[in-house]
């Protein structure tokens, strides 16, 4: 089984859809001639042709709303917004519209679009291209949002996406595009939307993450261990809907919460999970919920990144926090 | 140091009617009698259903009401020249159009209540639902026009949207994207010079909208937005242009809204009795019926008909919208999503059994 990064999982991804749906086609700027300013779509457009792989103009609102209409036609595009920042101008066509179009037309039209786009910080880039604005996409109801954390995770994800009905936004952690390698399958395999992935079994302390944040999260579980604390690692992958089930079963299990995200802390999704927790599983918590997160500013420049995203000491520290009680 | 012009452009003007009906001299018309029968027809439909709507809405039988009077010629000489496999993509003044689509009327009034079901137009209609976010749908379109190119199918896409849509960006994008793929795609701008309170000079400093298709390579045409004839004519040049692989065309029908922006606004807050009466005298209906009458396709015993069949037919739509049963509350959530998601499933049922419970009560 060959071992591969998540940018050469997305693609065989890609690849392999295309090559069972004649009608996904992927679009969005630099992502033909190029393969993408990370490489994610390369070799596409020699396999698929112009028609296929659309190189389009440099115009986010147009690339969105332009497959809103394609996919209402019948078409599944996968539209790619070359950073998480530069999709601000499309946020219309995602809240307004490819949201709605089948509660619009109560289930006359569909919305089968793919929008896939690098998000998060820790890639050494210029202002705008290391957001992590998932919140405010779970915050739309009718979208659907997906964070792999990891090359296998990411294709079976990504199958997955092009396969649902209904608008799916993959966001791919830029920071782990190529950090981490995993034997990936060529073979055809999905991982179903709306389920969480327990990463590491554990008694102490339940630590719950997405996307390149579970890999400090893990680190930090590692470092629990050696100071005698067994924490669970829980990878939400998807969002929304996110899967409520499995982070109850474990907070009763544990009875101890950390929620890592990289994303700003207030109106982060983190508190939406420890609310869920308060609603359905107070009474088996032993300590009050920690977060460990960004901070309520802008994503900084790459000069303080490093302090702005959580690492596995901070991660730490709020474990043994929580251990206290 | 002389500047030399390295490229010029002009921007044409189609009117087939004069203001007061005559038509252009040796006028030599493809249409049959029968067909100008029906754009009097439908324009008169459109009229009633705009006048029944606002009495509606006053009597408190009808919600926040958008109406379309002064842009009959513009929208049902438009609409025809579309076929059934085509696709529209209406902005939210449209009714005319959807009318001469096939929408149920009793739909269209069902939407103005606030009864989602009146946006379950039949997928076979190829009409999509009303779009409010100004210019926001013009993309919907091209990438519609987009797939249908792709698949090789004969289908053209049309888009209707007004003058403040000219100021959006997503304007700016669709029309991009029409050009550099040269997409079956025809833009109906209906400039009907008001966007609720600012006028056409506040939105643009261009004198023409039409011009405005020439900075993205592809044609533009300015017609005369009360005149059926020419609105049918230069629509059906572009759906005939676009199905032949021709490219988009932008079609700026100069018009007027003779009402209110929505029922919600009082135009004369900020525009003149004499500006509107000026455009009451160019009444596109009007216009017509003069031209028909010198054509004698036109008698006040067909006017008379034809005005009854419309109040007929109106009548029963109101009668039929409003002997709708209330919609059910599960279907707040039924559409979201292709499958209820287990938090809306939950959300659902909580929401069911507190109704449920509170029933008693009402009583």
């Amino acid at each position: 089984m060959p071992r591969l990064n998540l940018v050469q999982a997305v693609n065989l991804g890609l690849r392999q859809e295309m090559t069972r749906n004649p009608d996904v086609v992927v679009l969005g700027e630099d992502v033909g001639r190029d393969g993408g300013v990370f490489r994610v779509t390369e070799g596409l457009i020699e396999l698929f042709g112009e028609e296929r792989v659309v190189d389009t103009p440099l115009s986010e609102s147009g690339i969105v709303g332009m497959s809103i209409g394609m996919a209402a036609y019948g078409l599944v595009p996968v539209a790619e917004i070359q950073f998480m920042g530069f999709l601000y101008g499309a946020m219309e066509q995602l809240i307004s519209h490819a949201s709605r179009i089948r509660t619009r037309s109560r289930g006359q039209y569909h919305c089968p679009m793919v929008l896939r786009t690098p998000y998060g910080a820790g890639i050494h880039a210029p202002e705008h291209h290391s957001e992590s604005t998932e919140a405010m996409l779970v915050h739309t109801p009718g979208l659907k949002v997906v964070v792999p954390s990891g090359p296998y995770d990411a294709k079976g994800l990504l199958i997955s996406a092009i396969r649902d009905p209904d608008p799916v936004i993959f966001l791919e952690p830029a920071k782990i595009y190529r950090a981490v390698k995993e034997e990936v399958p060529e073979e055809d395999y999905v991982i179903p939307l709306g389920k969480a992935r327990c990463v590491r079994n554990g008694e102490d302390v339940t630590l719950i993450s997405w996307g390149a944040m579970v890999h400090p999260t893990f680190e930090a579980a590692d470092l629990a261990a050696a100071e005698g604390i067994s924490a669970e690692v829980i990878d939400l992958r998807t969002l929304s809907p996110y899967d409520t089930e499995s982070i109850l079963a474990s907070a009763r299990k544990t009875g101890r919460i950390v929620i890592v995200h990289e994303a700003p802390r207030t109106g982060g999704l983190g508190g939406e999970i420890a609310a869920l927790i308060a609603e359905r599983a107070l009474e088996y918590l032993k300590a009050p919920i920690r977060r460990v997160t960004g901070f309520d500013v802008p994503v900084p420049l790459p000069k303080m990144e490093m302090e702005y995203l959580p690492n596995p000491d901070r991660i730490l520290q709020s474990i043994l926090q929580v251990m206290e009680s | 140091m002389s500047k030399e012009p390295i490229k010029q452009f002009s921007v044409k003007w189609l009117q087939i009617l004069d203001e007061d009906g005559h038509p252009e001299p040796d006028l030599h018309l493809a249409l049959e009698p029968k067909e100008i029968q029906s754009f009097y027809e439908v324009m008169t439909l459109t009229r009633v259903f705009d006048e029944r709507a606002l009495v509606l809405q006053r009597e408190g039988r009808l919600g926040t009401y958008a109406s379309v009077r002064g842009q009959e010629a513009a929208q049902v000489g438009s609409a025809y020249a579309f076929g059934p496999t085509d696709w529209i993509f209406p902005a939210f003044r449209e009714m005319g159009v959807a009318i001469v689509r096939g929408v149920a009327m009793r739909m269209l009034f069902q939407y103005w209540s606030g009864d989602e079901r009146g946006s379950e137009v039949p997928l076979s209609l190829h009409y999509f639902p009303t779009a409010i976010p100004v210019a926001t749908h013009i993309p919907h379109a091209v990438g519609a026009a987009w797939a249908a190119k792709f698949r090789r199918d004969p289908s053209v896409v049309g888009v209707y949207f007004g003058d403040g849509a000219t100021s959006k960006g997503d304007f700016h994008e669709a029309m991009n994207m029409a050009g550099v793929f040269q997409l079956p795609a025809v833009f109906f701008c209906q400039n009907n010079q008001w966007a609720i309170s600012v006028p056409i000079r506040r939105q643009t400093a261009s004198p023409t909208l039409a011009q405005k298709a020439i900075a993205y390579g592809i044609e533009g045409i300015r017609v005369d937005g009360n005149d059926v004839l020419a609105v049918h004519q230069a629509a059906k040049d572009a759906v005939e242009k676009a199905r032949s692989g021709g490219g988009p065309t932008l079609i700026e029908c100069l018009t007027y809204r003779i009402g209110d922006h929505t029922t919600a606004d009082d135009a004369s807050r900020y525009r003149t009795e004499e500006e509107l009466k000026a455009w009451i005298s160019k009444d596109p209906i009007e216009r017509l019926r003069k031209f028909m009458a010198a054509q004698k396709m036109w008698t006040p015993e067909y006017g008379d008909r034809v005005l009854a069949d419309a109040e007929r037919r109106v009548a029963e739509s109101v009668k039929e919208y409003e002997g709708q049963p209330a919609p059910d509350p599960a279907d707040l959530f039924r559409n979201t999503y292709y499958d209820l998601t287990p938090p809306l499933r939950e959300q659902m049922d909580g929401l069911l059994n507190f109704l449920k419970d509170r029933e008693p009560r009402k009583e």
